[in-house]
């Protein structure tokens, strides 16, 4: 079981005010039971300011079948899912609302060719704020994928909203790699729509700080959600994920897998709630938390919260904590591959059966030879 | 095939292991000359299956008395992977499944490591993928699982193909195939045992773990071993499994209180 260490009074001065003005209220407190486990120094030591948005696709051309919200549509969109999803005052949401940073909005329509928006977030002192808000139009179909990446002591909150209308299909991909000194809050709102399809994958490494929290509701359930992550720690790194699955009627499904690797004195965090109220019968619903410690210093702590009221389901939910199986080495070695070159074939395979659901797109960035990178640095 | 002068593969002498604190193997001594087949039969919990582990490596069995040497080398010295490379093959009762690590690069590198050793080319993707194909052809199975993980969502059935397609892949000297014949129907049964049958050659020998004779119809052995309580209680020709087959296991008792109470003719 955690330890709970006494908490030392954090005083709103010891944050940068600019930061808690922006948000409009202080940091959160490890005495809230949301951020309990979750190390929030490399925020509060954050220096520099409001770093200028960046925008992922100025210049480019729009594939056939994507297009532009304009101002009056984001006005009327914006912030509906964060409310959906029970998300709006999350304080990740607040600052990247008190940052104000360009929402951009994109609509689909039809089957459209794959998206990429990559945000590089450089190395400056400060923190960076992007907000997306994706639209896809009953049955659309589209893979996104996002790239965050950071080289420096900054801090960036990215946004994203989705609306799945019925029958759509999304394939959504985050590739996020960081660097120790670099923290990532982003915050991922999906309001799905009954027979649309959502396929979320995360892949994650190297940050100091990350706190992922995707949240989908299943507006009238009858809808499909895939969820896969993977967060890869190291050295002092902490990475946090807190997943909210609602369903709002029947007959929906979720399967989700999360994926650890801890090196070092590395910890997760993952935190995963799914709710099925009574008029979500014939739910269909899978969790599985897999963590791979790969050193003694290491610390995961997992925590499914499943909250089931309706009685026709099918819910399972499952963690493991481990170090690398001892009957997977054992079949390799005994085909003649050494122990080490057996651990790092599991290694891969274990981080692949992730990577594999990117977008076909995220390819172009080599995310396994970044993952592998990043433990290896430790 | 039964050569006397056939050269030794493998010899095992008093071979003693346990699992935890548990004494599994209680003294086993078997030879197996080049082009034999030999059967291993028993009950659950004889301690058949501990053998083909504690001959392969596996970490979680202690050997704690005897010997075993594999072509005159102590192969108790050598660690699993080591095992391998020099031509001993374990084929799975239960082939791990390994998501995300592909099957034909699995099988790619094992069959390297075996080649190298043998002093043979590094095989790349292109010349291994002829390779691959061609040995496919000793289980009739479909190329699709090579895309896949490592016996990832395999049937039964295709796990214990998967197996023999190493085999093939890896040409032993000696394989012992533990408990093959698990979870096969008639179909898969009959193939798995084709292979086994094409494998088996005059410089190889190969050692069957089973519980039934339905295997041994379809590969001839030269000689059948019962085991019991962790020690080999007799070994006959291929009319013992028959002879099992007929009159099943009751005897095994009635010899082991007779061992027991008689503790100086164990040997």
């Amino acid at each position: 079981m955690p330890l709970l260490t006494p908490e030392p009074l954090v005083s709103a001065e010891s944050q940068p005010s600019w930061l808690v003005s922006l948000a409009g209220s202080p940091m959160p407190s490890r005495r809230e039971e949301a951020w309990r486990f979750t190390d929030l120094a490399l925020l509060r030591a954050l220096e520099g300011g409001l770093l200028p948005s960046l925008d992922p696709l100025e210049n480019q051309q729009l594939p056939p079948g994507v297009s532009r919200l304009d101002a009056a549509e984001i006005q009327a969109l914006a912030g509906t899912t964060l409310a959906a999803t029970g998300c709006a005052d999350a304080w990740p949401v607040r600052l990247n609302q008190g940052a104000n940073p360009p929402v951009l909005g994109l609509r689909v329509r039809g089957a459209v060719e794959p998206l990429q928006l990559a945000w590089e977030m450089g190395s400056t002192p400060g923190l960076r704020a992007a907000r997306v808000l994706l639209v896809l139009e009953p049955g659309a179909r589209v893979d996104l994928l996002q790239v965050v990446r950071s080289e420096g002591a900054n801090a960036t909150s990215l946004l994203t909203e989705v609306i799945l209308a019925e029958g759509s299909h999304l394939n959504l991909g985050l590739l996020a790699l960081g660097d120790s000194a670099a923290s990532l809050l982003a915050h991922l709102a999906v309001d799905q729509a009954a027979s649309s399809t959502l396929q979320g994958t995360t892949a994650t490494a190297g940050w100091g700080l990350l706190r992922l929290e995707p949240r989908v509701l299943q507006r009238d359930g009858a809808a499909t959600t895939q969820l896969r992550g993977l967060q890869v720690v190291d050295g002092r790194q902490m990475a946090d994920t807190h997943s909210s699955v609602v369903f709002g009627g029947p007959d929906g499904s979720l399967d989700q897998l999360h994926k650890v690797v801890a090196h070092g004195a590395g910890r997760s965090v993952f935190n995963g709630a799914v709710t099925v109220p009574r008029v979500a019968q014939g739910t269909q619903a899978s969790q599985l938390s897999r963590n791979l410690l790969l050193s003694d210093r290491a610390r995961v702590d997992t925590k499914p919260e499943l909250e089931i009221v309706a009685d026709d389901v099918k819910c399972a939910h499952g963690a493991t904590v481990s170090r690398l199986q001892q009957n997977e080495l054992f079949y390799l070695q005994s085909r003649g591959i050494g122990a080490d070159q057996a651990a790092r074939l599991l290694l891969r395979g274990y981080c692949e059966e992730v990577l594999r659901d990117l977008p076909a797109q995220a390819r172009a960035w080599h995310p396994l030879e970044h993952i592998l990178a990043a433990g290896a640095a430790g | 095939m039964i050569r006397p002068d056939a050269p030794v593969l493998l010899e095992i002498r008093d071979l003693c292991a346990r699992v935890e604190d548990q004494p599994i193997l209680k003294g086993v001594n078997l030879t197996i000359r080049a082009g034999e087949i030999h059967a291993v039969m028993g009950r659950n919990g004889s301690g058949k299956s501990t053998l083909s582990k504690v001959l392969a490596g596996h970490p979680a069995y202690t050997v704690t008395a005897g010997s075993v040497h594999y072509r005159g080398a102590n192969l108790l010295d050598l660690e699993p992977e080591q095992r391998a490379r020099i031509g001993l093959f374990l084929g799975f009762q239960y082939p791990v499944e390994i998501p995300g690590v592909s099957n034909l690069e699995f099988l790619r590198v094992a069959t390297n490591a075996r080649r190298a050793e043998q002093g043979s080319e590094e095989l790349d993707t292109f010349a291994f993928e002829d390779l691959v194909r061609e040995r496919l052809g000793v289980v009739q199975m479909d190329p699709a699982f090579l895309e896949r993980g490592v016996n990832e969502g395999f049937s039964g059935g295709e796990k214990k193909r998967n197996e023999i397609l190493q085999m093939a892949l890896l040409e032993p000297l000696v394989a012992i195939l533990d408990e093959t014949d698990s979870g096969l129907d008639i179909d898969a049964l009959r193939i798995v045992a084709a292979g086994v049958n094409q494998l088996a050659t005059e410089e190889n020998a190969t050692l069957l773990v089973t519980h039934y004779q339905r295997l041994l119809d379809l590969i001839t052995p030269d000689y059948v071993h019962v085991m019991a309580a962790g020690r080999i209680l007799r070994t006959g020709g291929k009319e013992l499994a028959l002879e099992l087959e007929r009159d099943g296991y009751d005897w095994v008792d009635q010899e082991l209180a007779r061992l027991d109470a008689a503790p100086a003719e164990v040997r």
